[in-house]
């Protein structure tokens, strides 16, 4: 257990610090010299001019000073989760990005444990019910297969521009003055449901078609040929099929984070709801790096987190990652 | 089954890196499994490379013929490789033609036409078929390679080097695909469609490692691997002439899931703007139609095309998966 945790604490730590220095490095690395590209929103007129909103600009981007110093005061920055200015909202990162939040946790945190829940749920049912087998299969499949964009324009064009039946676009109606009351709650549950459902459903087709197999193929292993042997009731024997295929599934939701979160960005930017990846999309058009660079850093916290939320529900779920840490042998 | 033979934390290593989540799909999380787990099984008493001989082949080929998910897979998928072959050829229109702005769908005009600019839906779609299929090939062959590499070299080493391999494959996993690609490309004034298939390869491997690992872990460890390897044949001939052939249809599997993979993060990509600047994949088609408020102007003509050819692609592909898995693996087969 402790070996367990020492070794996943190893790889956040280094994850962390991989994308740190990636989100340092890549502007720096790469063709565009932000520094030039700022500066060609002032109108300027004379060499002169030009070299001292040059240095005026560089000094305020923190790149007057070595590289090392940069790469020193960048973690600076990330440690006391200061990103500097965002151009679009002339506000610090850390406001904007807080404002927008929310938002993508109220889609991606239902979305993830709903489709998961639902999906092995619906998926072990699959396994025994030939009828379900014959629906979830084909429809599970078709959700997976179908590109977020393009699951968030179909929807949000039949369901909301053409029968109007839920609104389109933004985290709640613009005429309304943000509170809690009914009315404003309303509006926040009816623009959220759109978003939600394409992440949901591109994730529930996965995980309902993962359960299907991964209970079939345990009902074939042999601890469950002697419990029928036993005369044990097929209730029984599909529970501890059940118990055992959650542990697959479990690991494979750390590897599906990435996806979803990629996802929710793009479903984001079709509903133009007012979460990070919206306000990623504003930032490469506006070509806003720092805000860019803090969203980055955000995103890769919340995934970290959520991934030792999952290793903790891991070692509950799963009796012999405890057993060794009572000192069992593993 | 090698599930259920390793020690609890590399089980559950193990069975994770089958089922890369919703995009590469837990579909696999049994099927490839037990596809490679019954390989091993049938393989092994053979050994080595030479029991992937001339009759298997052909028991390949007559349970493929027979199997109707493979075949409907293969067949949608052919169609779809036509049109990106000679799509182009066919296309009534060039992409960039400028007609009558707004039109329905009709004889003209199958997918109807763009605004402001009138070009021809149809024509795009077939000419973005070939960018998209073009990508997710880069894409599949780079994810494949590196992931085959680092999932050998960490399974058949083992040790320290495994360590600093799974160590660099876990921080892989945790930083999202889509969004480190989106913060690199945002820099790019210029992206070919070129780099978009290499990158989207080069950020795509870590589950084929982890799962290509957890294979060569379990084969490493039988008879006539180690009797290669008393021969004093080097490693690399080991693992290519020893243990790939013994994964062979597991190796196949993951590149056509890659290849779905790739496909599906290009398309998202594109739709955000930050697709190829050099050509016209069925992202960038969607893309524009936003960009042109298609949705607000009830176009839907502009933007179900290109999306529903992307999705049958890859649907096509999953099913010839499905198909494939059953192909060869006996125990799926009576099923």
């Amino acid at each position: 257990m402790r070996r367990y945790f020492t070794r996943k604490l190893i790889t956040y730590v280094v994850a962390f610090f991989v994308a740190t220095t990636v989100d340092w490095a890549i502007p720096r690395l790469m063709p565009g010299n932000p520094v030039q590209l700022y500066l060609t929103k002032f109108s300027i007129t004379t060499e002169a001019q030009y070299a001292a909103i040059q240095k005026l600009i560089s000094a305020s981007f923190g790149v007057n000073v070595p590289v090392w110093r940069q790469y020193l005061d960048f973690w600076d920055g990330v440690l006391h989760w200061n990103f500097g200015l965002s151009f679009y909202a002339t506000e610090p990162v850390t406001h904007v990005v807080f404002q927008a939040v929310p938002y993508t946790l109220a889609l991606l945190i239902p979305a993830i444990t709903l489709s998961y829940f639902l999906g092995n749920r619906i998926g072990a049912m699959a396994a025994r019910r030939k009828w379900l087998d014959n629906t979830v299969l084909p429809v599970g499949y078709l959700f997976q297969a179908a590109p977020y964009a393009w699951l968030a324009l179909a929807m949000a064009y039949y369901l909301a521009v053409r029968y109007r039946w839920f609104p389109v676009d933004g985290g709640y109606n613009p005429g309304l003055i943000p509170g809690w009351n009914w009315t404003f709650v309303a509006s926040l549950v009816q623009h959220w449901f759109l978003p939600f459902l394409t992440v949901f459903l591109v994730s529930f087709g996965g995980w309902a078609i993962g359960m299907r197999n991964l209970v079939i193929y345990e009902l074939e292993t042999d601890y469950a040929r002697y419990l029928r042997s036993l005369g044990a009731s097929q209730r029984l024997v599909r529970k501890y099929a059940y118990r055992n295929a959650v542990l697959p599934q479990l690991s494979g939701l750390a590897l599906a984070l990435g996806v979803v979160v990629g996802g929710n960005i793009v479903t984001e930017v079709v509903f133009q709801y007012p979460g990070l990846g919206h306000l990623i999309f504003l930032a490469i058009s506006d070509e806003d790096y720092f805000l860019l660079q803090g969203i980055f850093m955000f995103i890769i916290v919340g995934v970290l987190l959520a991934n030792f939320v999952i290793d903790i529900v891991y070692v509950i779920v799963d009796p012999r990652t405890r057993l060794s840490m009572q000192g069992a042998p593993a | 089954m090698s599930i259920n033979t390793g020690p609890p934390s590399a089980a559950g290593d193990f069975a994770g890196g089958l089922s890369p989540g919703p995009i590469g799909s837990p579909i696999l999380a049994q099927s490839v499994g037990v596809a490679g787990g019954a390989e091993l099984a049938a393989v092994a008493p053979g050994a080595g490379g030479g029991s992937f001989g001339g009759g298997r082949r052909w028991e390949f080929l007559h349970f493929a013929l027979r199997n109707p998910k493979l075949m409907l897979g293969l067949g949608v998928e052919l169609i779809f490789v036509a049109v990106a072959i000679f799509g182009p050829l066919l296309a009534p229109y060039s992409p960039t033609y400028h007609g009558t702005p707004a039109l329905h769908p009709s004889a003209q005009h199958i997918f109807g036409t763009t605004s402001p600019f009138g070009t021809d839906v149809f024509s795009q779609v077939l000419y973005g078929v070939r960018d998209s299929y073009v990508v997710g090939a880069l894409g599949a062959l780079f994810a494949g390679a590196v992931g085959l590499v680092v999932g050998f070299a960490a399974g058949y080493r083992g040790g320290l080097l495994d360590e600093i391999l799974q160590l660099l494959t876990n921080v892989m996993i945790c930083i999202p695909q889509l969004v480190l690609l989106i913060v690199i490309s945002a820099y790019l004034t210029t992206r070919g469609v070129l780099f978009e298939g290499v990158f989207i390869g080069v950020t795509g491997w870590p589950w084929v490692a982890r799962a290509v690992r957890a294979q060569t872990f379990t084969l490493r460890e039988r008879d006539f691997v180690d009797l290669a390897r008393l021969s004093g044949r080097r490693a690399v001939s080991i693992v290519v002439k020893d243990i790939a052939p013994n994964m062979a249809s597991y190796i196949f599997l993951v590149f056509v899931l890659l290849f779905a993979s790739s496909m599906l993060v290009a398309v998202n990509f594109d739709f955000l703007g930050l697709g190829p600047t050099n050509g016209l994949s069925l992202g960038d088609i969607m893309n524009q139609s936003t960009l042109w408020s298609a949705l607000e102007l009830h176009m839907w003509w502009w933007f179900i095309p290109p999306g529903a050819a992307l999705t049958l692609m890859v649907l096509a592909l999953y099913i010839a998966n499905v198909g494939l898995d059953e192909v060869f693996n006996p125990k799926l087969r009576q099923t």
